[in-house]
């Protein structure tokens, strides 16, 4: 078990309103909330990193419950294949940036608690200075490096993070709270290589697995609010929507953690982009690419081009690529003989990033024949050669 | 033969299965039968110089196997082996 006191400090609760005791009776008549909890949710502060699929929920919820003070941070505008999961933005958002549409619908939800706009990206310079005014922070980014970034300033600020992340049908929660227990750095000590694991946008994901991941975030967010109950903090939920599977897995604070364990190495902020391996120094060697006007001249001049898309059979489908030879990613290293290395081999998927690591793959596997990554994949064949096939 | 669980993210290489029967006294030996059944799991799970890579936790059970003695830690049959990967969607 894992029971935390409330992080709330008696000193800054105030008294609830009438209105406001009329609003939150069902939580008033729970014996763990009651008042005193719901004047804890109206003294919190609460900063959601990202307003896309997880924070979608988790600003929802948490504006319902009556969190007095709520942080919404993102740099995007609302695009239309958001609104598949995103459901605090509407059609009528489309190109307005995140927060602000955000800020009108918890608004509008709830008119008596402080929304906080942060139209901005969470970097190494700012973090520290937007965090250090809330009391939790709830990730709900997408990306590697912005994880790391959310865990150590939380590490060194002392703030619990609660955390959630979503790929395709699968889940994940916890809470990392280095005071109490374990941080992601115990967890995931290093990121994997970049595009080594695809993100949503290549992978696809289940609109409401952000529902419910988010959902149980803002379930954790609300008991380190009002204190009892037991946290995730020590625990990493699993959830596979496709299976209806909940699992769980015990976490351990890691003594060698470098931010958190017995000696930490890590006494501040540091460049992200670089411990993600995102820095053009610390990147392997470019692949050789190829524009799609390019290949098309190529294909028009009768030369001969080994064309291999690596899209799984469902994917082809929403955007095919007449003339290629279809070897899904995961099976290019098994079926290696069927490459001739006297012509060159252009490797296509949706945006030419997969097919970096194809190439890499078939590199690494001893392939000694040239290897040409279509740039910005059949997105960019579709924009600049064959406007008959849609952009997904 | 231990039952190995495959996460989504990595299903693609394993022709879909989201579970593999593997053989081996150790953890890390039933990885390695899992890798040489599915050769192009191999970038994803093993760093140049064939650790397992940081982003993969692997699970006996419900346990780590940084508790249980690392890639050494024994396996009987009736054990499950999960691995663990870091995924990173929040969705934008
Ligand atoms: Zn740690």
């Amino acid at each position: 078990m894992s029971v935390i006191e409330s992080i709330i400090p008696d000193e800054r609760v105030e008294k609830l309103s009438n209105a406001e005791i009329s609003r939150y009776s069902r939580h008033l008549l729970l014996p763990q909330i009651g008042l005193d909890g719901q004047e804890k949710l109206k003294a919190a502060k609460v900063l959601i990193v990202g307003t896309g699929g997880l924070g979608a929920p988790l600003a929802l919820y948490l504006a319902a419950a009556g969190v007095g003070t709520l942080g919404v941070l993102d740099f995007d505008v609302v695009e239309e294949s958001n609104l598949q999961r995103q459901i605090i933005h509407s059609t009528r958002d489309i190109d307005r940036p995140k927060v602000a549409s955000a800020a009108d619908r918890l608004k509008g939800l709830n008119p008596d608690i402080d929304i906080v706009m942060h139209n901005t990206m969470l970097t190494s310079a700012n973090a520290l200075d937007i965090i250090k005014d809330y009391d939790i922070v709830a990730d709900g980014t997408d990306n590697y490096q912005t994880r790391y970034l959310v865990n150590d300033a939380c590490v060194l600020l002392g703030k619990p993070n609660v955390y959630g992340s979503i790929f395709q049908f699968e889940g994940q929660a916890s809470v990392f709270y280095a005071k109490e227990g374990p941080c992601y750095r115990c967890l995931y000590p290093s990121p994997p290589p970049p595009g080594l694991v695809p993100s949503c946008s290549e992978g696809g994901v289940l609109g409401v697995l952000p529902g419910i991941v988010g959902t149980i975030q803002a379930n954790e967010v609300i008991k380190l609010i009002v204190g009892g109950g037991n946290s995730l903090i020590g625990r990493l939920l699993l959830f596979d929507s496709w299976e209806m599977k909940f699992r769980e897995l015990k976490l351990d604070k890691d003594e060698e953690c470098p931010i958190c364990g017995k000696h930490p190495t890590i006494h501040e902020l540091i460049d992200y982009e670089q411990f993600c391996g995102l820095k053009p120094d610390h990147e392997p060697e470019p692949v050789d690419t190829i524009e799609a006007k390019e290949l098309k001249a190529r294909l028009d001049a009768g030369d001969k081009i080994q064309i291999i898309d690596i899209r799984e059979p469902h994917e082809r489908a929403i955007s095919p690529f007449e003339g290629s030879k279809p070897i899904p990613l995961g099976q290019l290293v098994r079926r290696i003989e069927e490459f001739d290395e006297n012509e060159d081999a252009v490797f296509l998927c949706k945006i030419g990033q997969r097919s970096i690591f194809a190439i890499r793959a078939l590199q690494e596997a001893g392939y000694k024949g040239r290897l040409l990554n279509l740039k910005d994949g059949v997105n960019a064949w579709a924009r600049d050669v064959d406007n008959s096939l849609p952009q997904y | 033969m231990a039952q190995v669980l495959i996460p989504t993210a990595l299903r693609a290489f394993t022709e879909g299965n989201s579970s593999v029967d593997a053989a081996g006294k150790t953890v890390g030996e039933v990885i390695a039968a899992v890798a040489e059944q599915y050769p192009d799991l191999k970038l994803h799970l093993y760093e140049e110089n064939g650790t397992i890579r940081r982003y993969v936790n692997i699970y006996i059970g419900d346990d780590n196997i940084r508790n249980l003695g690392g890639v050494d830690a024994p396996v009987v049959d009736t054990d499950t082996v999960m691995l663990v990967p870091a995924i990173a969607g929040g969705v934008r």
